[in-house]
């Protein structure tokens, strides 16, 4: 180990330094998010911005794919950072996880170029082989496609060959059986059909199962550990909120997928099971809220890693908020139809994202910054105050937020003025975008967007810069008894 | 300390978790398998792709209380009937069309995609196209080529894709073998393109309707 504050790989075990290639990737593409989306924002704006050039499809697609691919990355970071800890044993194939590292980055930087500069193709299979697939979030193209699913095949053996090398924890078993689950689910995506009904059936099973079920349960995994190492949160109580919160998530999640069965040509039924099941999913949300609040309230706030524990809170809140509240306030299919391609969504997808898992991903984040400083002292009494990361953590949500409730307010317009009054037809479809309550709603939510940004700047200077010089090592946590 | 109460007990939650996601996931197989039927094309819910080869309507049900397809009379897209193969082969270009160039990063389809243009569920029955009898030639030539052509009056357009002939074809197959599909409703209280047999001139033309198509006067 090196000297307190310098920044070095010495500091991290093997794992922990393939995790450090994943968080810097995933952190370049969070980046990568908030400029295409504010590109795509300004077009709502100003439509003939960088019309034909790049337009508002390539942003959208760009904007979407970077998040999927910024938190997949943060997501895998957080496991193989965690891994060699929790199993008590180096990661067994550490040199195929390395080497899977580079292939996956160079796919996506191909996939991202050729979004970019090919943009569309014929409508033939080629196409959909090597340019586009046309499907939402999974518009990556075939072979990149099955370059994933075998990436995700070596991070699976990684991690099962590692925890079954090692020792098995209540953490380990749920992650092994989890990312078995999120690998095998990808598999739905990879086939054509001129059935859009079939088509957006099995979609929803990868969209849905991965984003309200393996993710979920994917980050309740590496929180867990997070609340183990940096409060000293003890492993049996740690471990047995764990498998309420998968039995909970689980048990909502997977039927809550029919809340996604009402208008694409399924049977009515879906409108009892998905309107019930979607009904519970914000349950296992308010557990997490309950079990990170009572836990920093037992500690008395004590922990090792002050902005990392901000984080965790931001993330169950954020969490119950994002994915719980505004999701539930329009998955009810009276009000669904209504609602169902609105900007509702947006605003959903918006907060429900970032509250979930860019909270949590940036939350190994710190995580990691502390650790590669040779575990240097993150509790209070940072220098300048820690203002760096309140302020980032600040400008982020409250950008976030301003983002959200303009979405919101345009989707409250779009149902009243497209659907309910005008009747769903382009003509209603326009005389909603044009409404100056629309319009003034994409302004705020710009403005917002520039505030993220703002965030997100301080963010990358505060990881980049967190723990220099520091001198003091990281504050003991003791194991308590709760 | 003392004794873990059995309703904390950590085994107790680790079977609970298993059970539940088994039965659930047992649950949701069972479910796939009976909606299968619905979705299949020619199934309960969704058309045969030969339903092309008619007219295709979208009316209130007074005994569903929603808007269901109704499927009429033999109204032959491009003015040729073409059977359950040919049709599958047409609507499937038009979809593989959908998919190269990425319409659902602007478009909604059955609702689902981005909301940067309207929704195309029904667009081949939307009242913008002004009377039937210009609809496919209007829906072809603004494939093709829609950049100069009038949107709406806040100034979005649909940029040149590059879409050939056969494909603009054939993606207008695809949507009106998507307007049949039964969406339970939605999307909800839709006044579709006049359709009836009277006279041309007899159509509502509405303002967007004219709007669509006709070029950019400045």
């Amino acid at each position: 180990m090196t000297a307190l504050g310098i920044f070095s790989s010495a500091n991290l075990n093997g794992g922990q330094k393939l995790a450090m290639k994943y968080f810097a990737v995933s952190l370049a593409l969070f980046g990568a998010q908030i400029l295409f989306g504010l590109l795509a924002g300004l077009q709502f704006l100003m439509p003939d911005f960088l019309f034909g050039v790049v337009d508002f499809s390539v942003n959208r697609t760009l904007h979407v794919n970077a998040l999927v691919i910024w938190l997949l990355y943060g997501f895998m970071g957080g496991v193989y950072f965690i891994l060699e800890d929790e199993a008590k044993h180096p990661i067994v194939g550490l040199g195929l996880g390395n080497l899977i590292f580079w292939v996956l980055t160079s796919a996506v930087v191909i996939v991202i170029l050729v979004y970019l500069l090919v943009q569309v193709g014929p409508g033939e299979m080629s196409s959909i082989w090597l340019i586009n697939e046309g499907r939402e979030y999974i518009e990556a193209p075939r072979w990149a496609d099955i370059g994933i699913t075998i990436s995700m095949l070596v991070f699976f053996f990684n991690v099962f060959a590692t925890f079954s090398k090692g020792r098995y924890t209540g953490i380990g078993g749920v992650l092994v059986l989890d990312l078995l689950a999120l690998a095998g689910l990808y598999v739905f995506g990879m086939f054509y059909t001129p059935n859009i009904s079939m088509d957006q059936f099995w979609w929803w099973w990868v969209i849905h199962l991965w984003v309200e079920a393996t993710w979920e349960v994917l980050v309740g995994c590496i929180m867990a550990y997070m609340l183990i190492d940096t409060m000293g949160v003890r492993r049996k109580i740690v471990e047995t909120w764990l498998y309420i919160e998968v039995a909970l998530m689980f048990g909502s999640g997977i039927l809550g997928l029919g809340h996604h069965y009402f208008w694409i040509g399924t049977p009515e039924y879906w409108f009892t099971i998905g309107g019930f099941f979607s009904a519970l999913e914000p349950i296992p949300l308010v557990a997490m809220v309950v079990h990170a609040i009572f836990d920093a309230g037992v500690h008395k706030m004590k922990n090792k890693n002050h902005p990392a524990l901000g984080w965790t809170i931001a993330q169950a809140a954020g969490n119950f908020f994002g994915a719980g509240v505004f999701g539930f306030m329009h998955t009810l299919p009276q009000i669904n139809l209504y609602t169902h391609g609105t900007q509702w969504t947006a605003s959903h997808g918006h907060l429900a994202f970032f509250g979930a898992y860019s909270t949590a991903v940036i939350g190994f984040f710190y995580l990691a910054a502390q650790k590669a400083r040779g575990n240097v002292w993150m509790s209070g009494n940072l220098p300048g105050n820690g203002w760096k990361w309140k302020w980032a953590m600040a400008l982020l949500w409250i950008g976030m937020i301003g983002m959200t409730m303009a979405l919101l307010i345009a989707g409250y317009e779009q149902s009243q003025i497209e659907r309910a009054i005008e009747g769903s037809t382009w003509m209603g479809y326009f005389a909603a975008q044009e409404h100056p309550w629309f319009i003034q709603a994409m302004v705020w939510r710009q403005l917002s967007g520039y505030g993220f940004l703002l965030g997100y700047i301080l963010l990358v200077w505060d990881l980049l810069t967190i723990g220099k010089g520091e001198t003091r090592p990281a504050q003991v946590v003791e194991t308590g008894t709760h | 300390m003392s004794q873990t109460a059995w309703w904390a007990s950590e085994s107790l939650w680790r079977k609970s978790a298993i059970w539940v996601t088994g039965v659930s996931f047992i649950l949701l197989i069972y479910l796939t398998f009976d909606t299968l039927p619905y979705i299949k094309a020619g199934g309960i819910n969704v058309p045969g792709f030969s339903v092309i080869n008619k007219r295709i309507d979208y009316q209130y049900n007074e005994v569903k209380h929603r808007y269901l397809p109704v499927i009429g009379q033999d109204e032959p897209l491009f003015g040729k009937m073409l059977t359950e193969v040919e049709a599958e082969a047409l609507v499937s270009k038009g979809k593989l069309t959908t998919q190269a160039k990425n319409c659902m990063a602007c478009h909604t389809l059955l609702g689902n995609g981005a909301y940067f243009a309207p929704d195309l569920t029904k667009s081949w029955i939307d009242p913008a196209w002004g009377s039937k009898e210009t609809r496919e030639a209007d829906m072809v030539a603004f494939l093709m080529d829609p950049t100069d052509k009038l949107h709406n009056s806040i100034g979005r357009r649909m940029p040149n894709l590059g879409i050939t002939l056969d494909e603009a074809k054939a993606t207008v197959a695809f949507l009106k073998w998507m307007s049949a599909i039964n969406t339970n409703g939605f999307p909800h209280n839709f006044k579709s393109l006049d359709q009836s047999d009277a006279p041309a001139a007899a159509a509502p033309v509405t303002a967007p309707a004219a709007a669509v198509v006709a070029p950019v006067s400045q």
